[in-house]
């Protein structure tokens, strides 16, 4: 408790989390090759305030998603790994607006080019065009309502937009949606709670997939499932990619399931991003010591492979509390390499393939040149 | 293997739950043997009965489930007790609780009390089973939290269990845990709670004690790679059958039964990166309360063989180097 009332003095009262959004940006904020982008997001921004009192004053805020910058290409999939508290869902959720940002800007771009910035939509507009994005959870257990049966869950988005409105063409559509997810039709007048959990999850992504979004934000999809049934929803996962064109966001914890699925890894660490660059190159080499820690942790299997057997770098500490942020770069308390400007100087996220034109590779570490750091992979090609 | 003394020899163990809507043999004739000083990894998905032997050994199943058959014997000082046979309220396995066999849990915080302080209840654990005095038991419980890394242990001790982060609540439990010295620590599913760094820092830290304090360990969990950072022993459970049981450097680089087989090619390996092929188990774990006939694993089974696998049980087979297997494609030699 003492620890909290500290953290929450330590705040200062004034800094700018109820700064306006800023006002409609145009395309082109972000990289090259911009036309392509299903999604831009520029310094995105979640603080949550902490409400203290009788009168509920605001003594503070969690700076759960602080000046978020990334794109997702169409087709890809970027992941966004951290540990718990990091601000991967939140930032999830804001891009989806299901929650709203505190600042920053979210540029979608429909399949046509056409574009929106989803954070100063109106409700009604923003409706219309959440129906281009979809969303896959968690738990199976507790996306789908035990109310329901199959056909109302998955045909509900058409009923509630009115696009469909004859129930044989409502049965047909959703009988085609449990077909591409590997279900039985034939199911579709059952109850949720007559499926087992990696059946259930199918269900849930048909959902998300049913009004043919062009991008998914998938929350930690495989985490509560069995391990048997993890690398079937993967495999589905990544057959539907290609099959209907999609693009994720696929949000988790897990590093074996980041470089199995996606194209591109965005770490992050309270809140902000630590290291952003394509799969293979921080999987080979990160950039970023926390990345390096991440990687090194992960328990893996002894197969007797030559090589396999690792050095691992065990992190002191806990994951820096959000509301109480360390000066300087947040994640110098725990670094193994820590100097004295890291706890006093903010790094930048800065871009180290810049210099020599291959893919961009982001860092925010005043070290990125320097260190050489350990990654999963021996060779790249 | 054998070079330690046996400690608890599990021997046809059978655990069964009668509800409603019928019985549901949740560990249906396990055996396995725990030596001093080994750790033992039991890996399965949700339903296998791997946390249901976990609770018979420590005969704390839940009312409505029964040991049917079976024994458990305990090992200690020349002498066994078989705890199938204790009255599972008595004051002889409420003893060995704790003292002998102590248990970590998946939810720190659903093993604490909410209302004391961590202090109060180490220091509680370590009087119920020694002889000593208040502030006896407390030094004790802040040289073991000490022990587990905890920083400043003379402060945290009088810390209340949510005032600690999920990492440092870990670490209480398993002093708490070890506060008695037990010859046997269980740990179901000890880091699936926590975030990779936090159980990179368990792990090492249940490696440390465990050499350290010579005590068997019994590892509950449905990762594979955690039991093959800490154990000696696997043993894989499918739906209450123990279908395969092996040294760990044996079983992971040459595994025998086919579900153990597509258990390690469905997870994707760190390090071989987007190219890997992923080859998942089909269809999903059947309700316990409809189990197969013969040989549980048979309908998701690729080598399945018709009117063999659906009719009979596969016998234990044993192979060379301590390799045990429960499958109709192996043959006793």
């Amino acid at each position: 408790m003492a620890q909290a009332d500290a953290a929450a003095n330590n705040l200062n009262a004034g800094s700018d989390a109820s700064s306006p959004n800023p006002s409609h940006r145009q395309a082109g904020v972000s990289q090259a090759n911009s036309s392509d982008n299903v999604l831009e997001v520029t310094d995105l921004r979640k603080y949550f305030p902490i409400l203290r009192g009788f009168f509920r004053r605001q003594v503070g805020e969690v700076k759960a998603v602080d000046d978020v910058s990334f794109h997702v290409a169409r087709g890809e999939t970027l992941a966004l790994v951290g540990e718990s508290g990091c601000g991967k869902t939140t930032t999830g959720r804001c891009v989806m607006r299901a929650i709203e940002p505190s600042g920053g800007s979210v540029l979608f771009r429909k399949r046509d080019g056409e574009e929106f910035e989803i954070t100063t939509l109106a409700k009604q507009d923003l409706r219309a065009v959440q129906q281009h994005m979809g969303m896959i959870f968690q738990d199976p257990f507790s996306s789908l309502n035990p109310r329901l049966t199959v056909l109302e869950i998955i045909g509900e988005p058409f009923i509630t937009r009115k696009l469909i409105t004859n129930r044989r063409e409502l049965e047909e559509k959703v009988a085609q949606l449990l077909r591409s997810v590997r279900l039985d039709p034939t199911y579709m007048r059952r109850y949720p709670h007559a499926f087992s959990g990696g059946q259930r999850q199918r269900i849930a992504i048909a959902r998300a997939l049913a009004l043919d979004p062009d991008f998914v934000v998938a929350d930690e999809p495989v985490s509560a499932l069995d391990v048997s049934v993890q690398a079937q929803i993967l495999s589905l996962l990544k057959e539907l990619q290609s099959e209907l064109h999609l693009t994720y966001l696929f949000i988790t914890h897990n590093l074996s399931v980041v470089e199995y699925l996606s194209d591109r890894v965005s770490v992050m660490y309270v809140g902000q991003i630590v290291e952003l660059g394509r799969t293979e190159s921080i999987f080979s080499r990160p950039r970023h010591p926390y990345t390096e820690a991440l990687l090194s942790a992960v328990p893996v299997v002894e197969t007797g492979k030559a090589g396999r057997r690792r050095e691992r770098i065990i992190l002191e500490g806990d994951v820096a509390d959000p509301s109480n942020v360390p000066t300087g770069c947040t994640f110098h308390p725990r670094c193994p390499y820590v100097q004295d400007i890291c706890r006093e100087e903010e790094p930048q996220l800065i871009d180290l393939a810049g210099a020599n034109g291959s893919q961009p590779h982001y860092v925010r570490c005043h070290f990125a040149d320097d260190l050489d750091l350990q990654g999963v992979r021996n060779a790249l090609q | 293997m054998s070079q330690t003394p046996l400690l608890l020899s599990v021997d046809n163990l059978a655990t069964h739950f009668f509800s409603q809507e019928g019985i549901l043999e949740a560990v249906d004739g396990v055996s396995f043997d725990i030596h001093a000083g080994e750790a033992l990894g039991i890996a399965g998905e949700s339903g296998c009965g791997k946390s249901v032997t976990a609770q018979s050994i420590l005969r704390i199943v839940p009312k409505n489930g029964k040991i049917v058959t079976g024994a458990i014997n305990l090992f200690q000082n020349g002498d066994s007790v078989d705890l199938v046979q204790l009255d599972d309220r008595g004051q002889q396995i409420r003893q060995i609780r704790g003292g002998e066999i102590a248990m970590v849990f998946q939810e720190p915080m659903a093993a604490f009390s909410m209302v004391y302080t961590i202090g109060n209840q180490i220091t509680e654990v370590i009087r119920l089973h020694q002889e000593c005095s208040q502030n006896e038991a407390r030094e004790r419980a802040v040289e073991m939290l000490r022990r587990v890394g905890m920083p400043q242990p003379e402060q945290t001790i009088d810390a209340y269990p949510f005032a600690l982060s999920g990492g440092m609540r870990q670490r209480a439990m398993i002093a708490m845990a070890l506060s008695c010295h037990p010859a046997l620590l269980i740990a179901d599913e000890p880091t699936t709670a926590v975030d990779v760094t936090i159980q990179a820092q368990v792990l090492e830290l249940m490696k440390d004690l465990q050499r350290d304090m010579g005590m068997a360990l019994i590892v509950i969990t449905h990762d594979l790679a955690v039991i093959s950072e800490l154990c000696d022993r696997v043993m894989i459970m499918y739906l209450g059958k123990d279908v395969e049981s092996a040294p760990a450097d044996v079983i992971f680089r040459d595994p025998k039964h086919p579900y153990t087989v597509g258990l390690l090619r469905s997870v994707p390996e760190l390090g071989e990166g987007h190219t890997q092929e992923l080859d998942p188990i089909s269809g999903s774990v059947p309700s316990p309360y409809r189990r197969p006939t013969g040989c549980p694993f048979h309908p998701r089974c690729p080598e399945f063989i018709p009117d063999v696998c659906d009719v009979d049980l596969p016998p234990q087979i044993e192979l060379a180097g301590g390799h045990r297997v429960r499958c109709h494609l192996y043959v006793q030699d």
